[in-house]
């Protein structure tokens, strides 16, 4: 045992011993630590990246990096008999310099404030060389996001500084306090390609902080990459018009392209100036934004959730031809008992049906679809119909998520057997509980984007690809393109397309343009909590479709009023490039529809 | 009412104790000190005022230590042993994380380390264990098992992403030692860990290649009776098993941020910008210190914030700045002076639990001591674990000021343990 006991005194001087002679070694035989030290601070420097740019589909500028200049005080070097050259150097009054002086003192008295925020490249520029003669006045550089327009702030999201609880839950490890991150929108979809890679410099700086070149060279050092560039599919000039049309009303307006599925605009509205949310003030504005009541931070497209309303006849028809339920010609005779109604009674096919939007028309159609006589109970019968319709609803895409890329995409309700059976209890409903659906209205729930989509299905008679709002990431073509079928064969297109042409080519009417032959239906969403909303979905032109669309006015009455006028004119923008209509679009300006249909 | 001979507190030890706490608090001072701001030290700021606070607590630690009988430790070993595995199974699950680890218990405002306080509870269960039943015939079974008293809390402290305090408890391996442990188990376990590190550090199959070639030499020169072959070639199997199981944990078990951490342990250049500049700062500081040092609240490095965790970890830098090589070695030497106290202490006992105790007390302090100043000078791998004494903070103060004077409390009763 002793000499176990001798072992480990002898491992204890042994260790004591060695840490002595590392100690002598890196303390006085090695010179090279001493020489870093001597004279030679240095100064970690974060080199943070560029973010990337945002371009619309043309390559127009939309969003990209701004330096701006903060004037900071030191109030304990600061000299007050400098405040008349001060107040003239920042064309300031003496009240405010006082309240900014103020302001910065109670802060601190021996740490540097905000004493000038956010000054422009050009003005900082001017007052550069002379903020030197001040004492206790400096200047700290940033980068913001700027904007080239005040438009598409919901879509493009913002910018703010990672905070620690997003630090905690990032596992890959890249954020450090003081990153900015993408909070929503493309700017945080898109966040891992935009941000780029930060970068650190190590500079040797003397005693009063003065730069005396890179550390070790700079093998230390690395650059920081910008983000990359994206251009979207957005057309700058549609989004631009479109968000004139839709200003002081609440609603939404989505365009996409149907041979590519590409957001040609994309409408939030009321929204947000994209500004506000940059800077120093942010916090505040945030605040502010947040507790308007009118929620311009929600992205209605994708989030709002509303009935279809009789734009979901064109599907009821689809479903009913595909089903062999109906033919395209032939002749229902309604007389207007079975369900209120704006239509005429009077004999009906599928195009005059979506044309005068006859809701005992399709309340018929859907009784054949859900009422097939497969089975003798009616209970039974009911569900076995009503699975059928849903599995068709679901492949237009209603009911889930389309895959935009954009966050916090809402996929809206279509209701199951289990909703239904949760409600009147199993084998207790039949046709005559869900009759609503026929016409849109009941427990559907769809988003503005989802009717677009449905727009850009008819337009492509039968599929649809998944929208989106990137067209390219850096160099790279979002090039995922699949078509989803939607299970009804392109010869039933026909004859409602037939209907939804006849609806906006009545020369002279809201809709019509001269010379474009197109397609559309208007809906006029029963609103329980108010009057009722305004809504259109149509493509144009028929052949070769260039566009689809769905427009939301919420509380605005007839969908033939303000949602098929705001369509038409946009329709008219993008295909003609030009707006003729000038009556048309001082109408919707005005945004004053006349008799808005009462609930 | 045998032997009434009355024993003194150790008084050496007290003295090595009083020195030790008011060097480091000399050193927490002058690293947190700004000669632009002339805040008193009485400020809450400054970690030197609190660090005051926490020593006056630690007095009252003592004073406990001292009041609660002598018995004590060692009728409730195993209560007291459990009782901190239950708390570091707990804040696995009600702990607050903190970069990257769950280690905190956070009450209010206070902060609480359970890994820091089952140290403690470790020695003093390992030391009851293996002090029951001293039958020689089963002394080497009991030793072997007995590892089971610091590996469970180890792999609770891994658990928790700590992997620095989990390395601590490995250094009961020393008590292990003394007691007897055998020789060859001891190199065997060298040799799977020295296998698990070449494993990070190297490519597989050059290291499974390697060993083949070693094992092939090595059967050719030893391997004449059969005994010896079986043994070389389990042997060799073991290490292939070891290299491949090492390699399926790192790349399919622990997740991306975990192998890192497991990496950068292995090589700090891993992360230049991370461990690797702390590092390369802690030289900067401790390499200008030269022979005499520049001389107490005269080092620039450590004040312009060059170091990281400047008082706690790399409390060190402060010392080889400002005292050089001469009052690191300095130091150095007062704590081994106060180590070889503790070895004399523990050996003078005849209580197998007192002295076991002693040597898990000498072995834990002991290789924070050693692993602590190793990794400020880059002989070993920043695990992050506290330099006794001296570093910043409550709960590894009142750790190893409550280890010792346990042992203390235990060394002035040493008569009144039965002979056996």
């Amino acid at each position: 045992m002793t000499e176990r006991i001798f072992g480990i005194r002898l491992f204890l001087v042994l260790t004591i011993l060695i840490l002595s002679i590392r100690l002598f070694s890196i303390q006085i035989i090695d010179k090279t630590y001493k020489k870093a030290a001597e004279g030679n601070f240095i100064k970690k420097i974060i080199d943070y990246p560029y973010r990337g740019l945002i371009y619309d589909r043309y390559g127009e500028l939309l969003v990209y990096n701004e330096p701006v200049f903060d004037i900071e005080i030191l109030p304990r070097e600061a000299k007050l008999e400098d405040s008349v050259d001060i107040k003239a150097l920042f064309d300031i009054t003496q009240e405010d310099f006082d309240k900014r002086y103020q302001k910065a003192r109670r802060f601190s008295k021996n740490l540097s404030s905000i004493f000038y925020e956010k000054l422009s490249n050009e003005r900082f520029a001017k007052i550069q060389d002379r903020l030197i003669d001040f004492e206790g006045f400096s200047v700290q550089s940033r980068i913001t996001r700027g904007y080239t327009v005040n438009a598409l702030s919901n879509a493009l999201g913002y910018v703010g500084q990672v905070t620690s609880q997003q630090i905690g839950m990032d596992t890959s490890g890249y954020y450090k306090s003081g990153d900015n991150i993408g909070v929503t929108g493309i700017e945080n979809t898109y966040e891992e390609y935009l941000r780029g890679l930060r970068g650190v410099r190590f500079n040797k700086v003397d005693v009063r902080g003065v730069y005396m070149g890179a550390y070790e060279n700079g093998s230390f050092d690395t650059l920081s990459i910008p983000g990359l560039d994206i251009r979207l599919t957005v057309d700058a000039e549609l989004q631009l018009y479109a968000e004139k049309l839709m200003k002081d009303k609440i609603g939404s307006v989505v365009a996409i392209d149907p041979t590519t599925g590409e957001i040609l605009a994309l409408v939030s509205s009321p929204t947000y100036d994209p500004v506000l949310l940059t800077g120093r003030e942010y916090s505040k504005n945030y605040l502010d934004i947040q507790s308007d009541t009118t929620k311009p931070l929600f992205n209605r497209p994708l989030q709002a959730m509303y009935p279809p309303g009789s734009m979901f006849k064109t599907i009821q028809a689809l479903i009913a031809l595909q089903d062999h339920k109906i033919e395209a010609k032939e002749i229902i005779k309604v007389d207007g008992s079975l369900i209120g109604d704006h239509a005429p009674p009077g004999p009906y096919d599928v195009e005059r049906a979506i044309t005068k939007s006859s809701n005992n028309y399709f309340f018929k159609v859907f009784r054949r679809v859900i009422q097939q006589g497969i089975d003798a109970n009616p209970y039974i019968d009911t569900r076995i119909g009503f699975e059928n319709w849903r599995i068709h609803v679901l492949q237009f895409g209603f009911g889930q998520n389309l895959g935009v890329d954009l966050p916090n995409e809402k996929s809206g309700f279509v209701p199951s057997l289990e909703f239904y059976d949760k409600i009147y209890g199993k084998d207790r409903w039949k046709f005559s509980n869900i009759y609503s659906l026929s016409i849109g209205q009941g427990e559907l729930n769809v988003t503005p984007m989802q009717m677009a989509n449905l727009g850009a299905i008819l337009a492509n008679r039968g599929f649809f690809y998944a929208p989106h709002i990137v067209k390219k990431v850096g160099d790279i073509n979002n090039s995922e393109l699949e078509r989803h079928f939607v299970g009804v064969d392109s010869a039933h297109f026909q004859s409602v397309l037939d209907g939804m042409q006849a609806l906006v080519s009545v020369p002279g009417s809201r809709g019509y343009i001269p010379g474009l032959i197109f397609c559309g239906k208007t809906s006029t969403v029963q609103n329980s909590q108010g009057i009722d909303h305004s809504g259109f979905m149509g493509f144009a032109p028929r052949e070769n479709p260039k566009i689809a669309i769905a427009v939301y006015v919420e509380n605005s009455g007839w969908g033939a009023r303000a949602a098929l006028s705001t369509a038409s004119l946009l329709i008219e923008k993008y295909i003609t490039g030009t707006v003729k209509k000038v009556w048309l679009e001082e109408y919707v300006l005005k945004g004053d529809f006349e008799d808005a249909k009462p609930n | 009412m045998q032997n009434q001979i009355k024993y003194q507190v150790d008084f050496l030890a007290i003295v090595y104790f009083v020195l030790l706490v008011m060097l480091g608090w000399l050193n927490i001072y002058a690293a947190d000190y700004d000669p632009e701001l002339n805040n008193s030290i009485f400020s809450l700021d400054q970690s030197a005022a609190k660090q005051m606070l926490w020593i006056s607590a630690s007095i009252l630690l003592i004073a406990i230590v001292f009041i609660l009988d002598y018995r004590f430790y060692e009728s409730f070993g195993y209560i007291i042993y459990f009782g901190v595995i239950i708390l570091l199974v707990a804040v696995l699950f009600l702990g607050k994380e903190v970069a990257g680890s769950t280690s905190w218990f956070e009450i209010g405002f206070i902060k609480v380390q359970p890994s820091e306080f089952a140290k403690i509870g470790a020695a003093i269960g390992l030391a009851k264990y293996l002090s029951t039943y001293d039958d020689q015939r089963f002394k080497k079974q009991r030793l072997r098992r007995s590892a089971a008293f610091f590996l469970l809390p180890m792999a609770l402290i891994i658990l928790q992403g700590d992997l620095g305090s989990a390395m601590v408890y490995g250094s009961l391996v020393i008590v292990l030692f003394r007691e007897g442990l055998s020789v060859r188990l001891l190199l065997f376990a060298l040799y799977i860990l020295l296998i698990f590190f070449l494993t990070l550090l190297l490519d597989q199959w050059i290291l499974l290649v390697v060993i083949l070639a070693i094992s092939l030499i090595a059967l050719g020169l030893f391997a004449r009776a059969t005994k010896g072959f079986v043994k070389i070639i389990s042997i060799i199997l073991l290490t292939f098993c070891l290299v491949k199981s090492v390699d399926i944990v790192l790349n399919d078990v622990l997740k991306a941020h975990q192998k890192q951490r497991v990496l950068s342990l292995i090589n700090p250049n891993a992360d230049p910008l991370g461990i690797g500049w702390n590092v390369m700062q802690s030289k900067i500081a401790i390499g200008s210190g030269g022979f005499m040092g520049k001389g107490f609240l005269k080092g620039t490095q450590t004040k312009f914030d060059f170091v990281p965790a400047q008082t706690t970890d790399f409390i060190f830098c402060t010392i080889g700045e400002e005292h050089g090589w001469l009052g690191g070695t300095f130091i150095m030497i007062i704590f081994g002076a106060f180590f070889m106290r503790l070895l004399m202490i523990a050996e003078r006992q005849k209580s197998a639990f007192v002295r076991i105790y002693g040597y898990a007390v000498f072995s834990i302090m002991f290789f924070h001591f050693a692993i602590n100043i190793a990794m400020t000078i880059g002989l070993f791998p920043v695990i992050g674990i506290p330099l006794p004494f001296f570093s910043y903070g409550g709960s590894s103060l009142w750790t190893f000021t409550a280890l010792l004077f346990i042992l203390l409390k235990l060394d002035s009763k040493r008569a009144s343990f039965l002979q056996h």
